[in-house]
């Protein structure tokens, strides 16, 4: 690991770990806003590791930022802090330095996107966003649309665009945003990024976060197994229940080699003259994410009896997490479609070839 | 709980030079090999292939140079591996040498052995077999039961192992043997023997030794594993490999390379590759997402192993990821079979009709065994949980 993803690891769980109780989450699940976790991680520069140096930042990789939204997903830390890092990135790469504070990103529909224009010396953008996490609560949102071919990305203001509040079932906010004629405070064309963006990276963000969310619920599986006793014995000492366990450490596993592939191929599509498809590895990694959030998930409230069933214990903040994040940005059967055609258009023959270029 | 690790690796430029050199090999040597002949993956053998693989020095290729070895890293080797894997080259003759009786010997072995038994495997023209299973010794290899009794100037053997693969064509056995009683623990008093079988011109040496190879027909009807029984075979002391008694570490030892390899996730890949043309022929949004999808673990598997061949390479134990790499392939290669049922009215065969068709009925059946061979997957996972602190 690089110095920098090793500090940056140790300071989100370090903080996480601390700040982020169970009281917290059962306030954030009624709205309430955890301030103080915010401003910590702001205050250790948790919030835009993305963001280059020419625009405020500290230019770190992908797979260093993976770290911290990864750890975001283990804790089930009740802000968007993996949405704000990407937030901050696409600005970033629309030549805009990134303010400070909770953001979030929108980009409208696959059917019916965000519209961009200009009027006189303003930008403004029209459209509805559904599901936009945190869309009421943050300060400012990252919208993106095309303009003239190329991806535009904007700011708009809290306040400039009508908010109707919903939330995924791990009770995180997933608001309606409507735009109408608002107004777009920054905006500038991020080269390089297709129109897709939100959707692509925003899959990429849930893909980290299982992986996360699927470390803790294996931590405590193996916690609990090793206390809860019956038949005279710790559960966690019968094999059946240590098969299981074994597999949901599988899972673990898998998923985070397949984000850090696909971070490890955004960072060489950055970094490369030559062409690097990390499209792909983005979509391998949440087919294979979203398919293991409900393995894993069944099997450590398997392995937690009745109490995991509880509202209680901890374990539901992170299974019902899994089970909403796989869903979002493309569930892992569309991904999975998208990969299929793009296997196909590839070829059999040529199929090795093109998972050997990125080494 | 112990934590696994699955990092990132950043492979050195003479593997992607290597890889340049292993495809255009393959096109010249390769070219023509039927798909259901590549399905064969690492059990397919052919000796003059191997002989060509070893005049590339490809064989052994991390090897001192000393043995025969090219002494390069272990990603060029693992970037050949699965080149050859990949193009289902028949590499199943030097396979077992090459991967683990060589750094066995290389680790354990004395000087003599290593000149004696090294440069032949790297001129792939001496091939390996491992004699552990016993019949009534499978997962629970400490209950090993084929004697080896001290006699003046080395052993004899007695006994029985079974499922030696290749072991009717092999020049050399590494085997397992007990050499003492130990009723407080079962793992001391195992050792480790070279034992030949064939010299280096290739005449069967075993009989008058004592050694008898019956082949065992596989389900498949093929002649892959046999049976060897010993009766009072000789073997000087010169054939101990490391200690006396201390063959159990060793073991585990080689073991540990035997898990994490390409060739634990892509003994399927013929059938990926037959599935991805038919699915050109006759597209369907299902296909598309099932084919996706494979595609999606073969990302991660990849991802997975090469990470253990950079632990592997730092000089890492890495027995819990290998396990890890080792159950998730094995699920891979056998679930590929099915899937490609679901998503293609084909029925398999044996040998005749479309190359899906074959393919699919080649490895229908032979992939039931690649949760058995390497350790079970239960045991695996036996291994997992004890990382994970449950045992
Ligand atoms: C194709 C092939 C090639 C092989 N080649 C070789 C070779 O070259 N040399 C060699 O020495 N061996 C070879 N083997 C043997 C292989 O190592 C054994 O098959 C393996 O170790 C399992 O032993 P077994 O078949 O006796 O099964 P068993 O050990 O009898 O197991 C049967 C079932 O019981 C389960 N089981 C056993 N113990 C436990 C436990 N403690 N907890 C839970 N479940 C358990 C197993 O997981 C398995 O599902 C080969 C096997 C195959 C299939």
């Amino acid at each position: 690991m690089s110095d920098i993803r090793k500090m940056l690891a140790e300071t989100v769980n370090r903080l996480l770990a601390d700040i982020v109780t169970t009281e917290m989450l059962v306030d954030a699940e009624q709205g309430i806003w955890p301030k103080e976790l915010w401003q910590a991680v702001e205050e250790n520069g948790l919030t835009m590791p993305l963001v280059s140096s020419d625009n405020g930042g500290v230019g770190c990789t992908w797979l260093d930022a993976m770290v911290v939204m990864h750890g975001a997903g283990h804790y089930s830390a009740p802000i968007p802090l993996a949405e704000t890092i990407l937030a901050t990135w696409l600005l970033d790469q629309a030549g805009i330095q990134p303010p400070m504070g909770p953001l979030s990103i929108a980009s409208g529909s696959e059917s019916q996107a965000l519209q961009f224009h200009q009027e006189s010396d303003t930008w403004h953008v029209s459209g509805v966003a559904k599901r936009v996490p945190w869309g009421g609560q943050v300060e400012q949102i990252v919208v993106t649309g095309m303009s003239e071919g190329k991806l535009r990305v904007g700011l708009v203001k809290q306040g400039n665009f009508g908010v109707e509040n919903s939330q995924n079932m791990a009770r995180e906010p997933r608001d309606t945003l409507t735009f109408d004629n608002a107004l777009v405070s920054m905006t500038g064309i991020a080269n390089g990024l297709p129109e897709n963006a939100v959707s692509v990276y925003g899959s990429l963000l849930r893909s980290i976060q299982i992986g996360g969310a699927l470390e803790r619920t294996l931590s405590e599986s193996v916690l609990y197994a090793n206390d809860r006793t019956q038949f005279g014995k710790p559960i966690g000492k019968f094999q059946a229940v240590q098969q299981n366990l074994a597999q949901l450490a599988d899972e673990v596993a898998a998923v985070g080699a397949a984000s850090t592939a696909a971070c490890a191929a955004i960072d060489l599509a950055f970094s490369s003259k030559e062409e690097v498809d990390s499209l792909f590895r983005i979509a391998a990694a949440k087919a294979r994410a979203s398919e293991a959030a409900g393995k894993a998930s069944s099997i450590a409230h398997q392995a937690h009896g009745a109490f995991g069933f509880t509202y209680e214990h901890i374990l539901h903040f992170s299974t019902r997490r899994l089970w909403s994040w796989r869903a979002e940005y493309g569930s892992g059967d569309f991904w999975a479609e998208m990969l299929g055609r793009r296997v196909v258009e590839i070829g059999a023959d040529q199929l090795w070839v093109h998972l050997t270029a990125t080494d | 709980m112990q934590t696994f690790s699955f990092d990132p690796v950043e492979m050195p430029p003479a593997a992607a030079t290597l890889r340049e050199e292993a495809r255009e090999f393959l096109k010249e040597h390769n070219a023509s090999r039927k798909p259901l002949d590549r399905a064969q993956s690492w059990s397919g053998a052919d000796p003059e292939f191997s002989r060509k693989m070893g005049a590339q020095g490809w064989i052994g290729m991390v090897w001192p140079k000393k043995y025969g070895g090219q002494e390069r890293t272990s990603f060029e080797r693992y970037v050949m591996l699965e080149e050859m894997l990949v193009a289902g080259a028949p590499v199943g003759a030097h396979w077992i040498a090459d991967r683990q009786s060589g750094p066995l010997l290389l680790n354990f072995g004395t000087e003599e052995q290593r000149q004696k038994y090294l440069p032949p495997v790297t001129r792939g023209e001496m091939f390996y077999c491992i004699g552990m299973s016993e019949p009534d010794s499978g997962s629970d290899l400490a209950s090993v039961r084929t004697k080896a009794t001290k006699v003046d100037g080395g052993y004899l053997i007695n006994g029985r192992k079974i499922w030696t693969s290749n072991a009717d064509k092999a020049h050399t056995m590494i085997a397992l043997f007990r050499t003492r009683t130990n009723e407080q623990n079962r793992h001391d008093g195992l050792s480790q023997f070279v034992v030949d079988l064939r010299d280096s011109n290739g005449n069967d040496l075993k009989e008058k030794n004592g050694i008898f190879v019956r082949p065992i027909s596989s389900m498949l009807g093929e002649k892959h594993f046999n049976e060897v029984t010993f009766e009072d075979a000789f073997l000087p002391d010169t054939a101990l490999v490391g200690s006396e008694h201390n063959g159990w570490s060793q073991v585990m030892a080689e073991l540990a390379f035997e898990r994490s390899g390409p060739e634990r996730y892509l003994s399927s890949i013929q059938l990926v590759i037959q599935m991805i043309k038919a699915l050109k022929d006759s597209p369907s949004p299902q296909g598309y997402t099932a084919i996706g999808r494979l595609v999606a673990h073969l990302v991660t598997l990849r991802q997975m192993s090469v990470s253990v061949a950079g632990k592997l390479n730092a000089g890492e134990d890495p027995a819990l990821e290998g396990s890890i790499v080792k159950d998730l392939g094995a699920i891979f290669e056998q679930e590929i079979p099915t899937i490609a049922q679901q998503i293609f009215s084909v029925e398999p065969t044996l040998g005749d009709g479309s190359d899906l068709e074959q393919v699919l009925g080649f490895l229908i059946q032979n992939s039931v065994s690649y949760s058995l061979r390497g350790g079970t997957r239960e045991i695996l996972r036996g291994i997992i949980a004890r990382g994970l602190g449950l045992r």
